[in-house]
C-alpha cells in the first residue's frame, strides 16, 4: 500500500483489542479511492437490505441518491411552511402595529393600504423561507451533531479531502459482523475497519461553568427592562445620555463679548412695559385682570360693548382653536383630548361649561382663569391677547345659555316654527 | 501534489471543447491542499501583513470618527439644510450596491448553472457580508442621536408608538437586514464542508475545536448532501429574487420622493444594475491581487476573471443606458424641474462629479470589448479600481445635485464634505479590508467542495489513479 495514512491504521481493530475493556462496536467503515466504487458498493449494501448506513464524500457524489436508494427530501415543504409563516407574520406585524395597537395617520392614508405594505410582507417571506431551508436542512440531517464514532478513524479524516467511505452501523437490523464484514470486503474498498463507540468526552468544566453564568449574566438587562416596563416608578426616568442638556447658548444674566456692554441679555426696547405693570399705565383693572375694585367683574369691560356680536363671532373662532381640544366644540367638556386620554386610561378631568360651578362664576373670574389657569388646565395668558380672551369669556356664556335654553329665550318666529313642527309629528 | 502549471489559457471558445474551470495538473487532494495551506500557514505572506496594518489603521480611524460623531453630534459633517443627506448615505448606497455582487454570483449564477462561479463565489459572498456590515452602520450613524437608532426597530418606542412601515425607510431597514441575514447564513451553510476540510486537517487541539465546532459535526454523508444541496438551491433560489428587491427597495428611498431626478420610475433597474456593476468591480479589485498572493491562480483562472469582465461590460452599458434614458426623459416628458434637475448635473455646480462618473462608468467598461484588455491582468484591476470610484461618485451625483438645487432657489445650498466625512469613509474601507484579510487567513477562501464536483472528471480520480500506479 502507497498510502501511508491508510497503511498507519490499516488494521486498527488489532490495536483495540488489546486494550483491557472490549467497547462496544459502532459499525464497520470501508474506504473507497474512486467515486466509481463507491457508487458501485453503494448498490450492493442498498441491494443486501441494510438501513443504517451511509456513504461519506467530500462533494456531493452525482447519482449516489439513487444508488444508495435516498427518497426526495421534504424540506421543500418546510421552506414554504417558513415562507408562509414570514409572508402572515409580515402583513400581521403591519396591520396590526399600525392599525389597531396604535391606529396612525399618516398623511391622510388609510390605516391598512395593501401596496405600500408588500416590500416589508415580501422580506419578511424570503427571510422566514431562508430560515426554514437553513434551519430545516439542519433539524433533518441531525446536526449540530459534533461526536460522530467514525471520528475515532484517523482514516476517516480523508473523507472531507479526496477518499469516500461507506459505514454499516451495528444498529442496523441485518448486521451481522461477520457477514457484513464478508460483504464490505468483498467490494473494491480497502481494507475494512472496526469503529468503536467511545464515548465522547464532555467538554472541560470551566468552560461549562463559565458559559452558564455568563448565560445567566446576559439575561439579566433584559429581566431589568422587563421588570422596569411593567412596573410603575415615581422616580425620573433614567436619563443617561444628556442630550441637548448642555447647550452653548447666551443665557440671561451672563457675561457675553459679543455685545458693546458685555451683557448676554437685551435689555427691552425703549417703552416696553411688564405685563404685570400695565396698571400703571393708568388702564383699568377690569380689562386687563377682570376685577373691578379687587372684585370679581360681572360685565364685560366698557371697551368691547360697542360691537358685541363682533366679539361673539371671535369669541366662536378662538373657542374652536384653543378651548375646544378639551372641552369640545359645544363646551360639554367632550373635546378629543379628552376622549383620547379616556382610551388610553388616563381620564382627564374636563369641566364642561353648562355646570353650575362654572356657570355662578364671574366673568371676571371666567377671564382670570383663562389667563392664569386653574387645577389641571394650563394658562392661556400668554397665548390669547387680552381682547380674545374676553371675546372667549363672553362666547362661554353663549355657549352655557344654549345649552341650558328654555323655550322663553326663543323668538316669536323660532316658537311658531316649533309648534308648526310638533303638531306635523303628531 | 501537483505542480502549478503556470498561467494556462482557458479562455479559448472553441464549442467544441469545455474550457477547464481547474487548470494545471490538479486531483482532490491537491485542491484541498491549495485552498487549506492558505489558512494553515503558520505565517501569511508579508503583503498580508503590511494591507491588514493599513486596513487596522484605518479602522481605528473609523472608530475615532464615530466617536467624535456621537459625542460631538452631526455638525461634524458637512450635511446642511438643502443637502441633509451627505456622504453618510451616500456611502450606505455604495457599500449596500457592493454587496449585490456576491449574491447575484452565489445565487443568480448558481440557478444558471454557470459552474465558474464555484472559483470565485465564497469570496465574494464574504465580500457580500463585509460590505453590507460597512452600509449597515451608516444609516445607524447619520441619525445624529445613534441611541434613537432603536426606532428603526419594530419595537415600540417609550410612547408605545411603533414604526411607520409605510415608509421607504422602513422597507429599506427591512431589505437590508433580511439580505444580510439571507447573505450570512448562505455564506455560512456554503462553508460547513469546508470547515469540516479544515476540521479534519487540524493539527492543533485549538483548531480543531474551532473549526469543528462550526463544522457542526460534518461528516459529508450522502443523506446529508442530499438535503443540503437542495437546501443550498433553495436558498439561491431565494437569494435571487432577494438581490433585485434590496437595492430597488434602496431606489425606493429616492424614488418614493418628490425631488426632481429621484421622482422616477427607471430608479429600481437603474439601481439594481449599478449594484451588480459596482460589486463586480470590487470582487476584481479583490480577486487579482488575492489569487496571486495566496498561489490560487489555478482555481480563480484567467477564465474567471475574463467573465467577470464581461459582466462588468454588461452592466457598465445598462448603467450608460439608464444615464441616457433619464437625460431623455427630462426633455420627453416636458416637466421644467426634470429638465432643469438634468442638465444641471451635467452642467451644475456637481459637473465635476458627473463628469468623473460617466468616464468611470460608461466609459471604462468599453475597453473589455477587446480580449487583449479582457486578459490583461492590469487593466482588469485599474479598470475595476475605475469602476468602484465611478460608482461612488454615482450615488454622490443622484444624492448631493438633486438636494441641493430643488424646486424653490430659495433653498438652494452647496455641499462641502468636511474631513471627517472624507476619513469617515477612508474608515468604512479599513472595516471592509479588516474583515476580508482576516475571511482570508482563517477561513477557506475558496469552496474546496463545490470546486472538486466541477472537476474534469480524469482529475478527481487522479490520487486513485497515481495510488494503483505507485502499488
Amino acid at each position: 500500500m502507497s498510502d501511508p495514512v491508510a497503511a498507519t491504521v490499516a488494521a486498527p481493530h488489532e490495536g483495540t483489542e488489546a486494550t483491557p475493556e472490549p467497547r462496544e462496536l459502532f459499525g464497520l467503515l470501508v474506504e473507497f479511492k474512486h467515486e466509481d466504487d463507491l457508487l458501485a458498493a453503494c448498490r450492493r449494501v442498498r441491494d443486501a437490505g441494510f438501513s443504517k448506513w451511509d456513504a461519506h464524500s467530500p462533494y456531493p457524489v452525482h447519482g449516489i441518491d439513487a444508488a444508495i436508494g435516498i427518497r426526495p427530501t421534504i424540506l421543500p415543504w418546510i421552506v414554504f411552511a417558513g415562507g408562509f409563516a414570514g409572508m402572515l407574520g409580515g402583513l400581521l406585524l403591519q396591520w396590526w402595529t399600525n392599525t389597531v395597537d396604535y391606529a396612525w395617520v399618516v398623511s391622510g392614508k388609510p390605516y391598512f393600504s395593501l401596496p405600500a405594505n408588500i416590500p416589508i410582507i415580501f422580506e419578511m417571506t424570503i427571510l422566514f423561507a431562508a430560515f426554514g431551508a437553513v434551519f430545516g436542512m439542519l433539524a433533518l440531517n441531525g446536526l449540530p451533531k459534533l461526536y460522530h464514532a467514525a471520528f475515532h478513524s484517523r482514516r476517516f479524516r480523508r473523507v472531507t479531502d479526496d477518499r469516500f467511505f461507506i459505514c454499516i452501523e451495528a444498529a442496523d437490523p441485518r448486521f451481522r459482523e461477520a457477514e457484513t464484514r464478508a460483504l464490505l470486503e468483498s467490494l473494491a474498498g480497502d481494507a475494512v475497519e472496526r469503529i468503536e463507540e467511545r464515548g465522547h468526552t464532555d467538554p472541560p468544566k470551566l468552560i461549562m461553568h463559565v458559559g452558564l453564568v455568563a448565560a445567566c449574566l446576559a439575561l439579566l438587562p433584559l429581566a431589568l427592562a422587563a421588570r422596569a416596563w411593567y412596573s410603575k416608578s415615581t422616580l425620573p426616568r433614567i436619563h443617561p445620555i444628556l442630550n441637548m442638556d448642555q447647550q452653548e447658548k447666551f443665557k440671561a444674566q451672563r457675561a457675553h463679548p459679543l455685545f458693546a456692554d458685555g451683557r448676554a441679555m437685551r435689555p427691552p426696547v425703549e417703552g416696553t412695559v411688564a405685563r404685570a405693570d400695565l396698571h400703571l399705565l393708568g388702564e383699568d383693572d377690569h380689562y386687563y385682570y377682570g376685577k373691578i375694585d379687587g372684585e370679581w367683574a360681572t360685565t364685560l369691560p366698557q371697551r368691547l360693548r360697542a360691537d358685541v356680536p363682533g366679539l361673539l363671532e371671535r369669541g366662536r373662532e378662538r373657542f374652536a382653536i384653543f378651548c375646544a381640544p378639551c372641552h369640545g366644540m359645544d363646551g360639554s367638556g367632550n373635546g378629543p383630548v379628552r376622549l383620547r386620554s379616556d382610551e388610553l386610561g388616563m381620564p382627564l378631568v374636563v369641566k364642561a361649561m353648562h355646570e353650575d360651578a362654572v356657570r355662578e362664576r364671574q366673568l371676571g373670574h371666567l377671564f382670570n382663569i383663562i389667563s392664569n389657569g386653574i387645577n389641571t388646565m394650563p394658562p392661556y395668558g400668554d397665548q390669547v391677547p387680552v381682547r380674545d380672551r374676553w371675546a372667549i369669556v363672553s362666547y362661554v356664556r353663549a355657549l352655557q345659555r344654549s345649552q341650558l335654553a328654555t323655550t322663553a329665550d326663543l323668538s316669536e318666529e323660532q316658537r311658531a316654527e316649533r309648534q308648526r313642527r310638533r303638531s306635523g309629528n303628531d | 501534489m501537483a505542480s502549478l502549471a503556470g498561467e494556462i489559457d482557458n479562455t479559448s471558445d472553441d464549442p467544441r471543447v469545455r474550457a477547464p474551470l481547474v487548470v494545471g495538473d490538479h486531483d482532490l487532494a491537491s485542491v484541498t491542499e491549495s485552498v487549506a495551506r492558505v489558512a494553515e500557514a503558520p505565517r501569511p505572506p508579508r503583503a498580508w501583513y503590511i494591507a491588514f496594518a493599513i486596513s487596522v489603521s484605518a479602522l481605528a480611524i473609523l472608530g475615532v470618527m464615530i466617536l467624535y460623531l456621537i459625542f460631538t453630534g452631526v455638525g461634524v459633517w458637512g450635511v446642511n439644510n438643502p443637502v441633509g443627506w451627505g456622504f453618510a448615505i451616500v456611502n450606505f448606497v455604495f457599500w449596500v450596491g457592493i454587496g449585490h455582487a456576491g449574491t447575484l454570483i452565489s445565487a443568480i449564477l448558481f440557478l444558471f448553472r454557470q459552474k465558474w462561479r464555484t472559483g470565485i463565489n465564497r469570496f465574494a459572498e464574504a465580500m457580500t457580508i463585509f460590505a453590507v456590515i460597512c452600509a449597515g452602520m451608516f444609516p445607524g450613524i447619520h441619525v445624529g442621536r445613534i441611541w434613537f437608532t432603536y426606532w428603526m426597530f419594530p419595537v415600540p418606542n417609550q410612547m408605545e408608538l411603533w414604526p411607520q412601515f409605510r415608509s421607504p425607510l422602513m422597507w429599506d431597514l427591512f431589505a437590508v437586514g433580511t439580505y444580510f441575514t439571507v447573505s450570512l447564513m448562505f455564506w455560512y451553510v456554503g462553508m460547513i464542508p469546508d470547515l469540516a476540510t479544515f476540521r479534519d486537517r487540524a493539527v492543533t487541539r485549538v483548531r480543531r475545536m474551532l473549526y469543528g465546532f462550526f463544522a457542526l459535526g460534518w461528516t459529508g454523508a450522502a443523506r446529508h448532501w442530499h438535503r443540503y444541496e437542495r437546501a443550498y438551491l433553495i436558498l439561491a433560489a431565494l437569494a435571487t429574487p432577494l438581490v433585485l428587491s434590496v437595492h430597488s427597495v434602496v431606489s425606493f428611498d429616492f424614488a418614493a420622493a418628490q425631488l426632481p431626478g429621484w421622482h422616477t420610475t427607471i430608479l429600481p433597474p437603474y439601481f439594481v444594475a449599478g449594484a451588480i456593476f459596482s460589486g463586480f468591480g470590487m470582487v476584481m479589485t479583490l480577486a487579482v491581487p488575492a489569487r496571486q498572493l495566496f498561489g490560487l491562480k489555478h482555481l480563480i483562472t484567467m477564465r474567471h476573471l475574463e467573465n467577470m469582465s464581461k459582466i462588468i461590460l454588461v452592466t457598465g452599458s445598462m448603467v450608460g443606458y439608464a444615464y441616457l434614458t433619464e437625460f431623455f426623459i427630462s426633455w420627453y416628458s416636458g416637466n421644467i424641474f426634470e429638465r432643469f434637475a438634468f442638465i444641471g448635473r451635467a452642467m451644475g455646480p456637481y459637473w465635476w462629479a458627473y463628469w468623473i462618473m460617466v468616464t468611470c462608468n460608461v466609459v471604462t467598461p468599453q475597453l473589455f470589448w477587446f480580449k487583449r484588455c479582457r486578459t490583461s491582468i492590469l487593466v482588469l484591476f485599474i479598470a475595476s479600481i475605475f469602476v468602484n470610484i465611478g460608482m461612488w461618485f454615482e450615488r454622490f451625483v443622484i444624492v448631493i445635485s438633486s438636494l441641493s438645487a430643488d424646486f424653490l432657489p430659495a433653498q438652494w445650498g452647496y455641499y462641502t464634505p468636511t474631513l471627517i466625512d472624507i476619513l469617515t469613509l477612508i474608515g468604512s474601507f479599513g472595516l471592509f479590508f479588516t474583515g476580508f484579510l482576516l475571511f482570508c487567513r482563517y477561513l477557506p477562501m475558496v469552496a474546496i467542495a463545490e470546486i472538486k464536483a466541477v472537476m474534469p472528471r480524469k482529475h478527481r480520480q487522479g490520487a486513485a489513479a497515481a495510488g494503483e500506479a505507485g502499488a
